[in-house]
């Protein structure tokens, strides 16, 4: 019973696995530790990104804004670390930034209900423009020495970066699970006229979801940035489709209210380990958006596969119950 | 009509997943006839119409149709032999104009050939006329009230040269009026020799509409007899195949304090003006009422979804202005809305979760769930209510319609409401299910919650109520005690037989006055039977409101 509750989850793990044993047999080098570092680290921001997208979707929503956020959010920490505040209140700083552009969603969708594909296409464009306009295209050069990796050194800052994105998905999956308001995403992205008789205000919960993926996008802005030298004004680019495409090949209903972080960290690791996995492999990279594509394709297809097999248990269950109604 | 059978399925058997649902089932109609079938959920009827309309096949059995057997049925074969099924909820699509909905189903699809749309326009009106609807065959399907899009799949079936029409609960949803519009169909389809099964809970009405009726219990044929010739008892004793003790479970109560107090109370928007109210704890108030009386529109003001702008509110003697359904269920107000399906419970949760939904504080500790105790009282309420399901944590969707509203009904009892607000509490689910919500309201009364219940089912709200509330025009205009009121009277009321209202202009109510006369001397000769009132009572209605068309003015208040 169990684990047919996660079987959306579970469909995208077989794949994964059938992925890491092929690569394994084929081009063994690719477990080295070197290669799966740069993998985790390449991945760390998406991930976050992720997990606020699996929310957005969660309630019923979308947000396509979050390169062009990601963007603004890398710049100002790049500002900020040249105006000389000390780097570590970049953390608290750029969530709290993120956090202000997902607010703006936020005030959009949840309280003047407009419809958020529309709202998030706008500000897509609008922060790409902007941040284009206030930067005249020019990259953020000469940081303070201590802004990249923190400080910290290459290899410490790399852990950090992993350790803090993994940390992040712990907190938010236990929330999900475990908090009433995790409950109510759940609720709202059901039937949010359902949810508001039982008391829960839908408009309530999606404005704090927006806040919640605009202050992830800004962390994992940050994360990125330290990376490098220079903090680019052309950054996430393609990064909303990389975060939608992870949470729906991890079995996130795309309509709402279905949907695990154990599924987005799958469907995250997926997609992000495929492009990598072909150049080990041999295969033309080329390949890589077309595959991915396909993996995406596919996952929607079982998600709808699965909605009918389970359409038709639940007529069958209703008939052995009580009748069919 | 005539006594060929034009339908006949003898012996028939079948099996879901080891579940034995028709166990030998056999039914037969004859052309020109309307053949109730009835049967607690569960029974197979169903079943038996899926077999019928080639949804699913038998394992066992045989279909004749004219005499001729049907091997190797499908929706499609069912379809050109004549066979058409009208459901609870019509399935048009909402985009389309009617008479591109009614050609959907008529005109044989090809992707090269030029549409008519005159032709299709001008057999939409025949179509029409012929049911008698007057509707427009250029006006979008979504935009049609639901009696009318019924209306329009049944014309679509007469398209199809429908032999056989088979009705789902048809009236479940809709207004007297309206079920009373839909029998006058049903009587003119009879007289040309269209073959008719009608499935309802409503016994009440097959006395009016059905020839014959037959009942199934436990995937069999229990029997099948002229309706003239058996009662709504014996149909109740057919079904559930025990004597139900008696069929409310009131009991009288000592009430408590008022612990509700509405003192004119309106909502501009919402059409509601002037109401009212008092319910005391213990007290079960019914509020009588037509569709668009103002009764559920005046649920959704007490529970805050739309707050009142006029009047006010009183909780326990204390005025309070209730603005969200949060607020509401801090104060403990409670609100099973109708239909549930979409707004009573989440289909996608569990029953555990949806239980818990309306009460998530007291489930969590600084926020964090307490699954175990949420296990508990799911398990528990589950028991209690005796909720028929596998699991607690299978999703409501795979749950009847009795037991999903039961999950409705637990998630606001463990709120331990003071004031239980039920809308419809009882509409289209099965008589044992009933009697079971009916036993919790009387149960909850004796522990002292004040109740008002929403009810379009007469002997619903004469058997459980302590008062009843009749509405009509947005307000109530009456409030009978149980002693007092009558099927008659509630009816009267709610038909707009405005002579003990108050709040009206006096022109309006003269006029009314005088329209009613005649009906109000019947009701004194009271040697008519209800049926013949009825038609009485509607006529001069609609009578009424014809003249408040020509002359709006006679509305305004």
């Amino acid at each position: 019973m169990k684990l047919n509750r996660y079987k959306r989850e579970l469909s995208a793990a077989v794949a994964y696995a059938v992925l890491l044993v092929a690569v394994g047999i084929i081009a063994p080098s690719f477990f080295s530790g070197a290669n799966l570092r740069d993998l985790a680290l390449n991945n760390a921001p998406v991930l976050l990104v992720a997990i606020g997208m699996t929310m957005v979707i969660l309630v019923g929503q979308i947000d396509i804004s979050v390169g062009s956020q990601f963007a603004v959010a890398g710049v100002a920490a790049g500002w900020l670390a040249k105006s000389g505040i000390p780097i570590p209140m970049l953390l608290p700083c750029l969530i709290v930034i993120g956090a202000a552009l997902g607010a703006i969603n936020g005030l959009f969708v949840g309280w003047l209900r407009l419809p958020s594909i529309i709202v998030t296409l706008a500000m897509l464009v609008a922060w790409r423009d902007a941040l284009r306009w206030v930067t005249g295209g020019e990259w953020v050069q000469n940081l303070p020495a201590n802004f990249q990796w923190f400080g910290l050194g290459q290899s410490l800052g790399q852990w950090l970066i992993v350790a803090i994105s993994l940390i992040v998905l712990g907190i938010f999956s236990w929330t999900l699970r475990n908090l009433a308001g995790g409950r109510a995403l759940y609720a709202v992205g059901s039937d949010a006229e359902a949810a508001r008789l039982a008391g829960i205000e839908p408009p309530r919960v999606t404005f704090f979801v927006f806040v919640l993926m605009g202050a992830l996008v800004g962390l994992a802005a940050l994360l990125n940035a330290v990376r490098f030298s220079t903090v680019p004004s052309n950054a996430g680019l393609g990064l909303e489709l990389k975060a939608v495409a992870a949470v729906v090949v991890g079995g996130t209903a795309i309509t709402g209210g279905r949907g695990t972080l154990i599924g987005t960290l799958i469907g995250a690791a997926l997609l992000g380990t495929i492009g990598t996995a072909l150049t080990f492999v041999g295969i033309n990279p080329f390949w890589e958006k077309a595959i991915q594509g396909a993996i995406i394709l596919a996952a929607l297809a079982s998600d709808f596969v699965l909605g009918r097999l389970e359409g038709m248990r639940i007529s069958d269950r209703g008939l052995r119950i009580d009748g069919a109604q | 009509m005539t006594n060929a059978a034009l339908l006949r399925a003898t012996d028939i058997d079948k099996s879901y997943a080891g579940v034995h649902a028709l166990k030998g089932a056999s039914f037969e109609l004859r052309a020109g006839e309307v053949h109730a079938l009835i049967g607690e959920n569960g029974a197979g009827k169903s079943t038996l119409i899926k077999i019928i309309t080639g949804a699913v096949a038998a394992d066992d059995g045989e279909i004749q149709l004219n005499g001729n057997a049907i091997t190797h049925n499908s929706p499609r074969l069912a379809k050109q032999l004549g066979i058409a099924a009208i459901y609870q909820q019509p399935a048009l699509f909402p985009e389309l104009s009617v008479a591109e909905n009614i050609a959907i189903g008529l005109e044989e699809p090809s992707l090269w050939k030029r549409v008519d749309w005159r032709a299709r326009s001008g057999r939409a009106s025949d179509l029409l006329a012929r049911v008698g609807a007057r509707i427009d065959p250029d006006r979008d399907a979504g935009d049609l009230t639901m009696p009318q899009q019924q209306l329009v799949e049944i014309a679509r079936a007469l398209g199809a040269n429908a032999k056989i029409l088979i009705f789902d609960e048809p009236t479940a949803s809709l207004s007297e009026e309206d079920a009373q519009n839909l029998f006058k169909v049903i009587r003119e389809l009879r007289t040309h020799g269209v073959g008719m099964i009608y499935i309802s809970h409503r016994l009440e009405e097959l006395p009016e509409i059905a020839d014959r009726v037959t009942v199934l219990r436990d995937g069999r044929t229990i029997e099948t007899c002229l309706m003239s010739e058996v009662n709504r008892d014996q149909l109740i004793h057919l079904m559930v195949g025990s004597e139900l003790a008696t069929v409310f479970p009131k009991k009288t109560v000592t009430l408590g304090e008022v612990i509700l107090d509405l003192r004119q109370l309106g909502r501009s928007e919402s059409g509601i003006h002037d109401v009212n109210l008092s319910v005391r704890a213990g007290e079960i108030v019914g509020v009588a009422g037509l569709v668009g009386g103002g009764r559920t529109e005046l649920a959704r003001t007490i529970f805050g979804l739309t707050p009142a702008d006029q009047g006010e509110m009183l909780l326990r003697g204390k005025p309070i202005k209730i603005e969200s359904a949060a607020q509401a269920i801090e104060c403990g107000i409670a609100y099973v809305p109708e239909d549930r399906r979409r707004h009573g419970v989440i289909l996608d949760l569990p029953i555990s979760a949806n239980i818990t939904l309306a009460s998530l504080d007291r489930f969590s500790r600084l926020g964090a769930m307490d699954f175990r105790r949420e296990k508990e009282i799911a398990a528990d309420y589950t028991r209690r209510l005796s909720i028929k399901t596998p699991a607690i944590f299978a999703p409501v969707a795979t749950l009847s319609g009795g037991n999903q509203q039961k999950v409705a009904l637990s998630r606001w009892l463990i709120t331990k409401p003071s004031l239980l607000i039920l809308d419809e509490p009882t509409q289209g689910i099965d008589v044992g299910a009933k009697s079971e919500i009916h036993a919790l309201m009387t149960e909850l009364a004796g522990q002292g919650v004040a109740t008002l219940m929403i009810s379009s089912e007469l002997p619903e709200i004469l058997g459980m109520s302590d008062r009843i509330a009749v509405m009509y025009g947005g307000t109530i205009v009456a409030t009978l005690d149980r002693a007092e009121a009558t099927q008659q009277r509630i009816l009267a009321l709610a038909l707009g037989h405005l002579e003990a209202a108050e709040g009206s202009t006096p022109e309006e109510s003269q006029s009314l006055r005088d329209l009613f006369a005649p009906v109000r001397e019947e009701i004194k000769a009271s040697g008519t039977t209800d049926e013949e009132l009825l038609d009485q009572i509607e006529a001069a209605v609609k009578e009424v409101r014809e003249r408040d068309r020509t002359s709006p003015q006679s509305r305004e208040r």
